[in-house]
């Protein structure tokens, strides 16, 4: 197997031995790229940006500088990550050609970690989608079957990892944009509790549920990039202060015992019959590794998209006012400031982005604010408090991360509701602030496209979700080496 | 005072004054006045994608301060909200701000409103929030384009909510100059009007005499001088009173204040659509402010004002004429206390203290905000005024003195040695001087024996040419007194 499907932590040992140089593994990525098959994966993709930085850590290695702890290792952004030295436009055109003047944190880490960067991502426009079909720079289109979307928002930074065009990649989730592309792309995502890692240089799409984590092959790959970027940081006044532990050395420990539980209502209606079944298997594996899987009650689950889609459209709406034309990015000229401002977010924006602020302004507006915004963050407290619950029956919570595998092009772009529910599972987590994972848990049997299994935990007890995923990992059929039709 | 009408104005302030922290409230840019254009920003002032927005803590230390030496409540848990509308000054679309749990109400300032009663208003709220940039037309550089400074955009800011407790254009320029002399007493902001660190919107409506309900009011723009504030509200209160007088009713809008024209105009309607959208910003949790910060911050205040006034009138005994004059300052008043601190408790010391200040130093005083430079230094000015009490040099020959350091870093003691201007008090030495005056002239001698008791003055005159005018003259009359006798 090339290196570029192999971990991140085993990519690091063989990068430290001297094995193979930063460069050569940044040429095999850029040979990969060069593969018209995976056009549009990226929205700035720079080939000799990235060989002068993999040159410059085996400069750093000859010399016998001390490197970073991802020394060589080829890492690709979301393009809703600022960064100093590549185009950062958020998949919108609004921001077209726009070059921030500094890096976001989590970029900032990476680079003093020696990460070599292999490029921005595609993605939905901001952040808000579930197929990616919501870039203004087309679409991305999924690895394991081009004629399907690979889930979204986080699209580009799935289809990235799951083609091996590089060996992780940062995205982000706000009501399940790492989680579900991870499961509809057959990797691991992993969004981390809410403060984990700092915001500052994420362009806020709902500044509440905002949340960078980590895309990889395998649970330890993207448990060690979660370690890098990780971390209080002043600039960002919601992240917490709170240690980093040794998430890769959580893997490998011992599930037993462990009680799990899965609420009934993530394997109700709409679940596709395939995903049921992949689930159901799932379970049986972790049952056999020693955990116990008992049902529980979520009861405000149904809740979930609704109270989502008031809170996050009426951040989305404040965290876009920005976007006037004024400063940076696009203007079209008007005949005075209110059309010019008009003239550019309507050339600026997309439809779904246009929907979004439209509902957020609504929710805001006087005479509405108690009905929706202020009923809306009343039901993110009841739903927290089911999580609550359940955590003093059970160590995690299981289920399907997605309800469908991944599906054409075209097929839900028609009906937003359609499109929010895609999302049905991952929004509770995300509106209580807890860590979530997506592990490939199996091909489903009719599609054979990749089925994801989700493991949401306590508020900071991210080791005790890597543990088990790293667990139930080694058993899964979905395994990339197992499940992936090119392995 | 002009004479009460059948109409009442009713008029409420809200005061938008800057804190003087070093840096802005939620970056850690440098706050300044006069800078180049967009130099004091980055990122987060500039409201880039992604940048995000962190409370700096003396903001919050200052606008403590201000809200307990305006007798406020201070909310141990407050919320930052977001208030939203696009102008090209405002970088976000929103302001920082706060909306509806404030982290200080329910406060007062006591006013002597000119040719008033002095009487307690309310101060319903004050809130912390930041500023915006200026948008500049008619730059030279680029004729015909508007363009903005953002320097000034997230410099801290607290908003000062009266209640519409004032009943005239007297009431509303002893609020502000009360208001502005407490905030500057603080140290928490310059004052300046003009420059726009301290800037007011004045509410004024009418209402008839004895009723309760408010009329439709206006809102007043522009207002950048306490001479604006009354001339601009007896306009507008006349211009009420009238319409009231006619029975013509009218919307609420905006006025602005025409200086020159000395006139309001209409500026803009309150639109319905003045909609803020406001809701708590996801980004900053909420602003704690436990007891013991608060305490800390009570622990800091100043003798405020009023206090001090009080205390130079009932312990000094100075009249409030002084006392207001050397209080009108915070810095006036510690140099001026500097000086007390010579001779503590003194009260005659004291005025004359007072009116060698009053009529001599702040002649040369210049203050600019806060800052205030003194023709001399304080222990400088304590050396000059011990000679004086010692008997060394004359009052007059202080004035003399004080025109020679002024503006120095000379001794006064030593002036005073090396011009020998040393006032001879020595009663032997000027006992020689009026002997040798009284054998030199008998023929005066005789005459002031014989009654001519006006022919003193020939001698004292004689003793001071002889002593080049250093001789004490309350000794000099004392010897030739005894020596014509």
């Amino acid at each position: 197997m090339e290196l570029l499907d192999r971990s991140i932590v085993e990519v690091q040992a063989a990068l430290a031995r001297g094995e193979v140089s930063a460069r050569e593994l940044a040429e095999a990525t850029l040979a990969r790229c060069a593969d018209p098959a995976h056009a549009g994966v990226h929205l700035d993709h720079d080939p000799a940006r990235t060989l002068a930085m993999a040159a410059a850590v085996d400069d750093k290695r000859a010399r016998g500088e001390p490197l970073g702890p991802l020394a060589g290792v080829p890492i690709g952004l979301k393009d809703v990550l600022v960064t100093r030295d590549a185009r950062t436009t958020c998949g919108s055109r609004i921001l077209e050609g726009y070059r921030p003047p500094y890096d976001a944190t989590a970029v900032a880490r990476l680079r003093a970690a020696d990460a070599v960067f292999t490029g921005k991502l595609n993605m939905d426009e901001f952040a808000m989608g579930s197929s990616n079909e919501n870039s203004a720079y087309g679409p991305v289109k999924n690895p394991w079957d081009p004629s399907r979307v690979p889930g979204g928002s986080s699209g580009g930074s799935a289809a990235a990892v799951a083609a091996g065009l590089t060996l992780g990649t940062l995205g982000t989730d706000t009501g399940g944009s790492i989680r579900q592309p991870a499961a509809l792309c057959g990797v691991v995502g992993v969004k981390p509790t809410y403060g984990r890692v700092s915001r500052f240089g994420l362009v806020a799409f709902a500044s509440s549920l905002d949340q960078i984590g980590t895309f990889a092959r395998d649970v330890r790959g993207a448990a060690r990039l979660l370690e890098v970027v990780a971390g209080h940081d002043p600039r960002d006044s919601t992240s917490v202060v709170q240690p980093v532990p040794d998430w890769v050395s959580a893997c490998g420990k011992d599930v037993k015992g462990l009680r799990l539980g899965v609420p009934r209502e993530y394997l109700g209606e709409g679940l596709e019959p395939e995903v049921r079944a992949s689930i159901e298997q799932a379970l049986e594996l972790l049952r056999g590794l020693g955990c116990s899987v008992v049902p529980i009650d979520m009861p405000h689950t149904r809740y979930g998209v609704s109270t989502y889609y008031v809170i996050a459209t009426a951040e989305c709406s404040s965290n876009l006012a920005r976007f006037d034309g004024v400063r940076y990015g696009l203007r079209v000229a008007g005949k005075d400031l209110r059309a010019m401002y008009g003239a550019t977010r309507d050339a600026g924006f997309g439809p779904e982005v246009k929907r979004r602020i439209l509902l957020g302004t609504y929710v805001l507006s006087a005479g509405y604010y108690d009905a929706y915004y202020a009923k809306a963050m009343k039901v993110r407290t009841l739903i927290r408090r089911d999580f609550d619950r359940a955590f003093e029956q059970v160590d995690a919570i299981v289920g399907p991360t997605s309800p469908s595998v991944a599906w054409p092009f075209g097929q839900k772009t028609a009906d937003p509701l359609q499109m929010y529910l895609a999302d049905l599972f991952t929004l509770p987590a995300s509106l209580a602030g807890l860590p979530g994972i997506s592990v490939p848990a199996a091909k489903g049997a009719e599609s054979g496209l990749p089925v994801g299994l989700q493991i949401v935990t306590p508020a900071f007890d991210e080791a005790r979700m890597f543990t088990l995923a790293h667990a139930f990992e080694q058993v899964s059929p979905g395994r990339w080496d197992r499940a992936w039709p090119r392995a | 005072m002009t004479a009460p009408t059948a109409w009442e104005p009713i008029i409420g302030l809200e005061v938008h004054a800057q804190l003087l922290t070093r840096t802005k409230i939620f970056c850690g840019c440098a706050t300044s006045f006069g800078a180049e254009p967009n130099t004091h920003v980055c990122p987060v002032c500039l409201g880039l994608p992604g940048a995000l927005p962190v409370l700096n803590r003396s903001a919050a230390e200052m606008a403590v301060r201000t809200a307990l030496a305006l007798g406020c409540t201070v909310r141990a848990r407050s919320v930052f909200a977001r208030k939203s509308y696009f102008y090209p000054d405002l970088p976000k679309g929103y302001q920082i701000s706060q909306f509806d749990l404030p982290f200080s109400e329910h406060g007062h300032l006591d006013i002597e409103p000119e040719g008033g009663e002095p009487r307690r208003v309310g101060i319903t709220r004050i809130h912390l929030e930041e500023d915006a940039g200026k948008n500049l037309h008619g730059v030279a550089e680029v004729p015909g384009q508007s363009v903005i400074d953002l320097n000034r955009a997230g410099t801290p800011l607290v908003e000062i909510v009266g209640e519409p407790d004032l009943r005239g254009p007297e009431d509303a320029v002893a609020y502000l100059k009360k208001l502005r002399s407490i905030l500057v007493a603080l140290g928490v902001n310059d004052g300046n009007l003009e420059e726009g660190s301290f800037r007011c919107d004045v509410n004024v409506s009418v209402r008839r005499r004895g009723t309760e309900a408010f009329g439709t009011r206006v809102e007043i723009k522009n207002i950048n001088s306490f001479r604006h504030v009354q001339r601009g509200l007896a306009y507008e209160i006349a211009r009420l009173t009238d319409l009231a007088e006619r029975g013509e009713t009218f919307r609420q809008h905006t006025r602005q204040w025409d200086d020159e024209r000395g006139r309001t105009v209409f500026l803009r309607e309150k639109e319905g659509s003045d909609d803020y959208r406001y809701f708590p910003d996801p980004d900053l949790p909420a602003l704690v402010l436990d007891e013991a910060f608060v305490a800390a911050q009570r622990a800091q205040l100043p003798e405020l004002p009023d206090a001090r006034r009080h205390r130079l009138t009932s312990v000094l005994g100075l009249p409030t004429y002084d006392a207001d004059l050397l209080t009108s300052h915070p810095r006036i008043g510690d140099f001026f206390e500097e000086i007390l601190r010579s001779r503590p408790g003194d009260g005659a010391f004291a005025k004359r203290a007072a009116n060698f200040v009053m009529t001599e130093v702040l002649a040369g005083t210049t203050t600019h905000g806060l800052e205030v430079s003194f023709p001399i230094t304080s222990s400088q000015l304590v050396e000059l005024l011990g000679l004086v009490e010692a008997g060394t040099i004359s009052g007059k020959q202080a004035k003399d003195v004080y025109a020679a350091v002024q503006g120095t870093d000379r001794s006064p003691k030593s002036w005073v040695e090396s011009q020998g201007m040393a006032q001879v008090s020595d009663a032997s030495a000027l006992e020689t001087i009026c002997q040798g005056l009284i054998d030199q002239n008998p023929k005066q001698a005789s005459a002031y024996r014989a009654g001519k008791t006006n022919m003193l003055g020939f001698f004292v005159g004689g003793v001071m040419r002889e002593t080049k005018g250093s001789a004490n003259p309350v000794v000099v009359n004392e010897i030739l007194l005894r020596l014509l006798a």
